[in-house]
């Protein structure tokens, strides 16, 4: 076992340790990666009724100017997404993206009146910070948010749990928020996540977190979930891991996410990067972001080459494992551009071996957002 | 009645006269958590002591066994390919990898006793 000695905790790491959960370092911190019901079970959960998840170590930030427009655009400099049209209570999907035209982290943004929340990556939350801070212009401030903690609760029973502690949260749909009061506690959620299950993400203070997620474990429906799950969720549901399946090295088009770029921001320009992916918008990319179902039962873990039926190298996997709602292994990863497209078939280079599989459209698992 | 031996890494061997039964110990199988694949090798390889055997894959990753002894393999566990589950239900039983025809019965001399391998096991908390 590793010392842990130097890693930080969230506000719900007495409880983690208290519900037996087994903890592993993660982006500095010490999360529970998954609680005594074992990763499968915890999945299986999650799909079919609510789990809750600590995501405390996620960094949340409130960026402001004279108004929502001004602080808006401020961001849009720094991200090809468009942030300016949200009204009020609106969530988007965005990325901050590099000169060449390469993802620093993905994010969400959700209008909160005249400010606008952020809430990124535990990994990149320092590296997002200094980049908000060093380039926000026109007096717009970015503040982080430490004294938050940040919770998800995911799941086809989710809504029913918030609604009864907060009624007012039932009008809410997929990527909105909204600041209410839940079992007494003030917080904000936004009805959004992380497992392709309906559900929200709720930022709490730290001192009522743990009497919070007490609360919510209360309820018949919920059972606490660990990062473990988190991720094959997350991979089921087709979502991109930044580091993983989006680095600084792949750009939103590889990606397949320029669905997260309105077209007066692709027109415009006017972010960091934007030359390059006008480019590839007009001139197409090398290689795409595709999922992939191997044929046999062996799953295929990231960085698993991928090689056409002669022995070439024609990409690589950049998540893989396996599909608990599936029953079998599954995976994403960039392939050459000649072959993405959706029934190709591929070869996963798996200990030596040539493991058949084939290019499927994602999510794995379909969504079951409440849209409406 | 034989004796179980254990590794380090958590193998155990059973030996019953020169076949020796092998598998993970319920320690591993509780840190590796649900296991989702199992790759056993092929009947009649050789495998050596120390060397990889099998891979045993969990939810969240992929994990060598190494042999606890060498020997030729004289059978597999192939109710784990349909059922890898069973690995984490009884891992000291139904859950066993491999049948080796022992090599040397010399080998087994550095391994650890029941005994021994729970107060290693417990020493790693």
């Amino acid at each position: 076992m590793e010392a842990s000695g130097s890693l930080k905790r969230t506000a719900l790491y007495d409880l983690h340790v208290e519900l037996g959960a087994k903890m592993v370092p993660f982006a500095g911190y010490d999360m529970p990666v998954n609680y005594p019901q074992g990763i499968l079970g915890e999945h299986q959960h999650t799909r079919a009724a609510a789990g809750l998840f600590d995501v405390s170590h996620m960094g949340q930030f409130r960026i402001t100017g004279s108004n929502y427009d001004a602080a808006a655009a401020a961001v849009e400099r720094l991200c090809p997404n468009d942030f300016r049209s949200l009204t009020p209570g609106q969530q988007r999907y965005g990325f901050f993206t590099n000169e060449r035209g390469g993802i620093l982290d993905d994010l969400m943004v959700t209008r909160d009146g005249e400010v606008l929340r952020m809430v990124v990556n535990a990994a990149c939350k320092e590296p997002d910070l200094d980049h908000l801070k060093a380039n926000l212009k026109d007096g717009s401030k970015v503040e982080a948010l430490p004294d938050f903690a940040l919770l998800a609760i995911q799941g086809p029973k989710a809504a029913a749990v918030i609604v009864r502690l907060a009624p007012e949260s039932a009008k809410m749909t997929f990527m909105t928020g909204a600041a209410l009061k839940i079992a007494g506690i003030d917080c904000y959620a936004t009805r959004s996540g992380y497992t392709g299950e309906d559900g929200f993400e709720i930022s709490v203070p730290n001192a009522r977190a743990v009497e919070f997620a007490r609360r919510l474990l209360a309820e018949p429906e919920v059972k606490p979930i660990g990062l473990g799950a988190r991720d094959s969720l997350r991979l089921e549901a087709g979502l991109c891991l930044y580091g993983s399946d989006i680095t600084e090295r792949t750009t939103p088009v590889e990606a397949g996410l320029s669905w997260a770029i309105a077209e007066r921001r692709r027109k415009e320009g006017g972010f960091i990067g934007a030359a390059v992916l006008q480019k590839q918008w007009a001139d197409g990319v090398a290689k795409k972001r595709v999922g992939i179902l191997p044929e046999g039962k062996a799953p295929a873990r990231a960085h698993t080459e991928i090689a056409d039926d002669s022995g070439r190298e024609i990409g690589e996997v950049t998540s893989g494992g396996f599909g608990p709602s599936l029953g079998k292994p599954i995976a994403m990863g960039y392939v050459a551009t000649g072959r993405a497209a959706v029934g190709g078939t591929v070869n996963l280079m798996v200990r030596g071996k040539a493991l058949p599989g084939r290019v499927v459209k994602m999510p794995f698992v379909p969504h079951r957002y409440h849209r409406t | 009645m034989s004796a179980i031996r254990y590794t380090k890494e958590h193998e155990w061997v059973k030996v019953d006269g020169d076949t020796a039964t092998v598998g993970i110990s319920p320690y591993a199988q509780e840190q590796l958590g649900d296991v989702v694949f199992v790759e056993l090798p092929e009947v009649g390889k050789k495998v050596e002591k120390g060397k990889e055997m099998a891979v045993v894959e969990s939810v969240k990753a992929a994990s060598e066994v190494y042999a606890p002894i060498g020997g030729e393999v004289l059978e597999v566990n192939s109710a784990l390919t349909e059922a890898p589950a069973t690995v984490n239900e009884d891992a000291m039983g139904k859950g066993w990898f491999a049948k080796l025809k022992l090599a040397n019965k010399a080998e087994l001399d550095g391994l650890m006793d029941e005994a021994a391998y729970k107060a290693y096991c417990d020493s790693l908390h």
